[in-house]
């Protein structure tokens, strides 16, 4: 039997500033080393100011994740030496005195599966190493603290996951959950990262580190798992160590430093005192609190009767569920999902187009409403879409600019269909042996008509007069 | 123009037109020079004291000056000056200059102090005689042989040899009271969070706290005004509702209940000390104080305690000192980590690398349940002990020392005999409540101090007290 644990790490980049000093958050656009204040580089005589937001967002975390949250919570020092920990001490939280943590004791169930959350806390980021050449032969090492002091939640599961792929559905949906709580930005380098645990059957508990992206976890873990298995059938034990994921060789190699003998002489952090989380603390959260994406896709199945694999998709990225949010009423609801689930997730599928483009709301209901008034037929508003997204300009405008509008009616629809079925006499005559060639033939007619005919009237008609149907 | 006068005395005849800041800034600097070749009070100086005080003279004219008009103040080396080395008399920030003020400094600047020096310690506050300065000891100027006390020694020679009129020290088990008691001047520990900590170099900052020491109590008490109060930089601090410390320091002690703590002024206590404190008993019973015995039984751990607690809280708090951001100048080229850490720690002195090592061990997964967790769960019973007797009496009174001054090397070699110094002192620390040393006999030229200690917020009460035990006495001038 195979047991999978996690501790996740999820940056607040959504705050403004770090955990306990005034400095940005946001440390990524900073040359290096101009992020920095006395506090977070940890100047004698500096002292941690909590930043009280922060304590807020991980109270959300620990509310989605169902977890318990104590009446008062505690900060302690974790003791160690590294050049990138500016204090040589870092300010985290530590449940072996009592609960006194952001969350313990929480639950989400996956595929039917429960994984129990045993800890959330909130903590500080260490600074960054940069290395010159490779890490083993580097000479040079280079700091840069500018990521020192921001805020950093971390989750700890139990070690409830079976296989690798359990822990992708897992990390993808807490992915899209932090998300949509409006803490973090995934998308953003080094807002989530994963470090695992692994023990097989009769074996020890193996931790991993140095695992970039969740990507690189789910193939460090399956090469763990196989280094494991391979050492218990040649009845060699399985001893508990740190292993670090060489990302070049892809395999998993021992620790030099034994993080098992490390002490880290926890004790409180005098600098902050205990914080009370007031019942007034969580009911102003939890009217906060956004709607989860499992209440979202229920809305949209039994309110606006969206399709289930569309209203799966469409609630899970947040991006997208905020334009919709805005965007929609009760009757073009349904055509707006449309729109964002088929073309607009192609036309934006990375975080730099989605910074880029210039589409509203307003777009889309515009766009939504125009193709129920038969205003403009799917085809052309793909083109239009598209045109928002990079121009920005009203609807109106580019349908006249690109003459996309004036969709034609049955009556004209029918002569172009007369016109294509003289051109292609031929065509018609296989129609009995080769009933595809009607699909040939529509899209002859949509051509001749350039996408201003509805198709499922072109269709229609086209059957009619082929006494087909 | 006598150098002697009181924060007090200073301000009105500043503001009656008899002296000038300037004057009395350059007489400070002249009587600093003169004196302290022999007294070693001063780390660093203010090259531009004079000028600064000159500005504040011009500025009284225009009506726009802060309470303290020039007053020349020192401050103890622990506590950031912008723009000034702060070395905490460590070679490990012998080149730092600090950044940034503390928040009493710039609470103290915009009151238009004028800042004279920086004053010695032992490094990092851990000591109880100057003599662990890595820049050498200060003298007691009642008899030059003498320590004066510690960790803020160069305060209390300070201010005791006139040499400022007020100064700030750092008390985490004693460090204001001891060498105030020492040098016969006021040291008051404030109740922890009365005073922001932001810019205080942390040695124990769970229990540590900055306190005015001057010559009067009403200086004292005009020095908190200043500086006390909630402050966004330290989250430890509390409002104290802007208190006036100053109005109703005259209000007595008439009715007032005071326990005398059994363990502090009866087992191991000096002769002329213990008589001394009876003196001061006698003498408050006179102006209408009544007085009971208390027994804190915890006090007996309490040294033991504290030496715990702190030298975790310093194995933390100094481990940022590896000189890769700041410190002193060392080539770190050429080691892997941890042999650089180590060698660039070298440079801690005998004492702070005696506690480092002391809060390795204390707190570690091995170690905690027989000591650190015990230390806390002494702490925390002790606290509880003396808010139990602070139900049924106003404060308590003790010897702040129960030992008279000694000589230099008398004690530095013998690290349990100066823990012991500590017990009457750490108490406080321990609890958080609020102490105060006033300077109250001599014997044979050295001084003695007497301690009251509080409830928590009545540093005000506290100051009353000691403002009547004060006047209770006529001191004699310093020799120097």
């Amino acid at each position: 039997m195979i047991k999978i644990g996690l501790e996740i790490h999820c940056q607040l980049t959504n705050l403004a500033s770090k955990l306990f000093c005034a400095c940005k958050a946001n440390y990524r656009e900073f040359a290096p080393n101009t992020n920095i204040c006395p506090v977070c580089i940890g100047l004698p005589g500096s002292l941690p100011m909590l930043n009280r937001r922060a304590v807020e967002k991980a109270t959300l975390i620990s509310m989605a994740l169902n977890c318990k949250t104590p009446e008062r919570i505690a900060f302690f020092r974790k003791n160690y030496f590294y050049p990138d920990l500016p204090k040589n001490f870092q300010i985290t939280q530590y449940d072996v005195y009592g609960h006194t943590s952001i969350g313990h004791d929480g639950k989400i169930t996956i595929e039917g599966k429960e994984i129990r959350i045993r800890r959330i806390q909130i903590e500080e980021d260490p600074g960054r190493l940069i290395y010159e050449g490779s890490t083993e032969k580097t000479q040079i090492t280079l700091v840069d603290y500018n990521r020192a002091g921001t805020p950093l939640v971390e989750i700890v599961t139990e070690p409830d996951f079976e296989n690798p792929k359990q822990v992708r559905i897992f990390l993808n949906i807490l992915v899209d959950l932090l998300a949509n709580l409006g803490v973090s930005d995934p998308s953003l380098e080094g807002a989530l990262r994963a470090d695992g645990n692994v023990s097989v059957k009769g074996g020890k508990k193996v931790e991993i580190k140095n695992v970039a992206s969740f990507h690189d976890l789910e193939k460090a873990l399956h090469f763990e798992i196989t280094r494991q298995q391979s050492l218990m059938e040649r009845d060699i034990p399985v001893i508990s160590e740190t292993r670090q994921w060489d990302d070049r060789r892809k395999i998993t190699v021992s620790a030099r430093t034994k993080e098992e003998e490390q002490d880290y002489r926890y004790f409180l952090e005098g600098d902050i005192p205990w914080v009370r989380l007031s019942p007034e603390h969580f009911n102003q959260l939890k009217k906060e609190m956004p709607e989860s994406i499992a209440s979202k896709r229920d809305r949209y199945i039994t309110k606006y009767g969206i399709p289930e694999q569309v209203a799966d998709v469409l609630s899970s990225y947040k991006y997208y569920t905020d334009l919709f949010e805005q965007a929609h009423d009760e009757k073009n609801a349904k055509e707006i999902a449309n729109i964002i689930t088929t073309d607009l997730m192609g036309f934006v599928d990375t975080r730099e187009k989605r910074e880029k483009s210039k589409l509203t709301h307003h777009h889309l209901s515009d766009l939504a409403n125009a193709i129920i008034s038969n205003k403009i037929t799917r085809s052309s508003a793909k083109t239009a879409l598209l045109n928002m997204v990079q121009t920005g300009k009203p609807l109106s405008s580019i349908i006249s600019e690109q003459n996309l509008g004036n969709v034609l009616d049955e009556l004209k629809i029918s002569s172009i269909i007369d016109e294509v079925l003289q051109e292609e006499s031929n065509a018609v005559g296989e129609i009995k042996e080769k009933p595809e060639t009607v699909n040939y033939l529509v899209g002859k007619i949509m051509k001749k008509a350039k996408g201003k005919a509805d198709p499922a009237k072109t269709l229609d008609i086209l059957k009619k007069k082929l006494g087909i149907g | 123009m006598s150098l002697r006068i009181s924060a007090l005395k200073y301000v009105e005849e500043i503001k009656n037109g008899s002296i000038t800041a300037e004057e009395f800034v350059s007489k400070t600097i002249e009587r600093i020079q003169k004196v302290d070749p022999k007294l070693h009070a001063y780390l660093s100086l203010n090259d531009k004291a004079i000028e600064q005080a000159r500005a504040v003279d011009k500025k009284i004219k225009s009506k726009n000056v802060g309470v303290c008009i020039g007053m020349p103040i020192s401050i103890k080396d622990n506590i950031c000056v912008k723009g000034t080395k702060t070395t905490c008399a460590s070679k490990m920030l012998e080149d730092f200059v600090a950044p940034y003020d503390a928040t009493v400094v710039s609470r103290l600047k915009d009151q238009d102090a004028i800042i004279v020096g920086k004053t010695n310690l032992d490094e990092f506050a851990m000591g109880f005689t100057t003599e662990f300065s890595a820049f050498g000891p200060s003298k007691n100027p009642w008899n030059t042989e003498y320590v004066p006390g510690g960790s803020s020694g160069g305060s209390a020679v300070a201010v005791s040899a006139l040499e400022c009129i007020a100064s700030l020290g750092s008390d985490t088990g004693g460090s204001v009271r001891n060498p105030a008691s020492f040098c016969s001047i006021v040291g008051l520990k404030p109740t922890y969070g009365l005073i922001s900590r932001h810019g205080l170099i942390s040695y124990s900052n769970s229990i540590e706290q900055i306190g005015p020491m001057a010559r009067t109590v009403e200086d004292v008490a005009f020095m908190l005004n200043i500086i006390a109060g909630i402050d966004s930089h330290d989250n430890t601090t509390v409002d104290n509702q802007k208190q006036d410390y100053l109005k109703e320091i005259n209000a007595g002690v008439n009715g007032k209940k005071i326990g005398i703590v059994k363990e502090m002024t009866q087992e191991g206590v000096d002769k002329q000390v213990s008589s001394a404190t009876n003196k001061a008993i006698s003498n408050l019973e006179k102006l209408g104080a009544s007085f009971e015995e208390i027994s804190l039984d915890m006090v007996k751990y309490s040294v033991a305690a504290y030496y715990t607690i702190t030298a975790t809280e310093a194995g933390s708090n100094l481990a940022r000192y590896d000189n890769l951001r700041y410190g002193y100048n060392f080539d770190l080229e050429g080691y892997e980590f941890n042999s650089y850490i180590s060698k660039a720690r070298r440079n801690f002195g005998p004492e702070v690398t005696r506690r480092m090592i002391l809060g390795g061990y204390v707190p570690s997964a091995g170690h905690a349940g027989r000591y650190f967790l015990k230390a806390m769960k002494v702490k925390s019973k002790l606290t509880s002990e003396i808010n139990e007797a602070l139900k049924k009496v106003d404060m308590l009174l003790s010897p702040t020392v129960p030992v008279l001054p000694f000589k230099f090397g008398e004690k530095i070699d013998d690290p349990i005999a100066l823990f012991l110094v500590d017990i009457n002192t750490v108490t406080a620390n321990l609890t958080g409540k609020p102490a105060i040393s006033v300077p109250f006999e001599f014997s044979n030229g050295l001084p003695i101090g007497i301690q009251l200690l509080g409830k928590p917020l009545h540093d005000k009460q506290l100051l009353q007290a000691a403002y009547a035990l004060q006047n209770t006495v006529k001191l004699p001038e310093v020799p120097i």
